[in-house]
């Protein structure tokens, strides 16, 4: 029980952060034409951010199912790695039963939070630090679905740069400690912007564009700037 | 959009999530270990979200003034390691008041 506390202490920082970004998610939802309970239901059973933001465009541009698939796929990859790094933290306390549960909840904070430990974490460590972060992206999607409509809509407008400013929170400092990111990140953004600017080039959808952007920046990067494995050991420390 | 294709959309887009999770934390107990694969996957987390926040980011809100001060905001308080919700709540704000003026 001591271990569900500590593990809940430690999430909720994780929450509040979360709930300014959900909140943005309900909004947005529901200025898409949504109902609040559906934008609840993505937020509850996704648990994902920039996932739910491209899912989201997808819904509302009526892209394929196909599509939906792979978008979420190459977006959300990086979980199957933090699953495989976490996958060596976790004790003997968590049984195969409760792998399928603590899967669930992996993302990227809950990830760097649970790898930051000292020791091996156990279930009750999880799960406490699982639940208070999913109850704030949940009950934050739910706030800006259903609150996010009395707000004027000067600070509605203002309120959707609010998910970029996360992402930018998370490659930036990436960015600086390591150019390789670096440049793994502006071959991204140039592609990126060749989508979106040149003839021909942008009738590709969002979902897909991201796709091809994010695979053909990190296969350059793994190509030319591999990360050696003794460095990668040690930052995981 | 039609309740049936809401939940279409749904159960992939959550399917697919959660399998990527969920699989390799019940199955993998050894760790991948072709370099390719490993810098790929390392890689993959920030070129996705560069792809995503630009060009997107201006046209975030309405007026591209304020998107591009609440761009500059978010990178400069990024750049000062600001933590997330601190550099997306300045974006906010300087969107906010680019907006009102």
């Amino acid at each position: 029980m001591r271990d569900f506390r500590n593990g809940m202490r430690d999430g909720l920082p994780i929450a509040l952060g979360y709930v300014s970004v959900s909140f943005t998610f309900g909004l947005m939802a529901v200025s898409a034409g949504m109902n609040w309970w559906q934008a609840v239901l993505i937020s509850m059973t996704n648990v994902t951010s920039a996932g739910q933001f491209a899912g989201l465009d997808i819904m509302v541009a009526g892209g394929t199912l196909v599509e939906m698939a792979l978008s979420q796929f190459v977006i959300n990859l990086r979980y199957a790695l933090m699953s495989l790094s976490l996958s060596q933290k976790v004790d003997q306390t968590i049984h195969t039963i409760y792998r399928f549960v603590v899967g669930f909840g992996v993302t990227d904070e809950i990830f760097a939070v649970a790898m930051s430990r000292k020791k091996k974490v156990s279930r009750y460590y999880m799960f406490g630090l699982i639940a208070v972060p999913y109850f704030g992206w949940a009950g934050g999607t739910f706030a800006g679905a259903v609150l996010g409509g009395v707000l004027p809509e000067i600070v509605r407008s203002s309120l959707g740069i609010a998910i970029y400013g996360m992402f930018l929170a998370i490659i930036i400092p990436k960015a600086q400690e390591d150019f390789r990111y670096m440049k793994v990140i502006l071959i991204a953004v140039v592609l990126s912007c060749c989508f979106k600017w040149l003839p021909v080039l942008n009738r590709l959808s969002s979902g897909f564009v991201i796709i091809i952007c994010a695979v053909a920046a990190s296969a350059a990067g793994a190509f030319f700037y591999p990360i050696v494995e003794e460095e990668r050991k040690g930052a995981e420390k | 959009m039609e309740i049936t294709k809401f939940f279409q959309y749904l159960i992939v887009m959550a399917g697919v999530t959660y399998v990527i999770r969920a699989v390799p934390f019940v199955l993998c107990k050894k760790e991948i270990t072709n370099r390719f694969l490993r810098s790929f996957l390392a890689y993959v987390p920030y070129a996705v979200l560069g792809a995503m926040t630009f060009p997107a980011i201006f046209y975030s809100t309405d007026g591209y003034l304020a998107a591009v001060a609440g761009t500059v905001t978010a990178l400069i308080l990024a750049f000062l390691r600001k933590g997330l919700l601190s550099v997306a709540v300045g974006a906010c704000i300087a969107a906010f008041l680019v907006n009102i003026i």
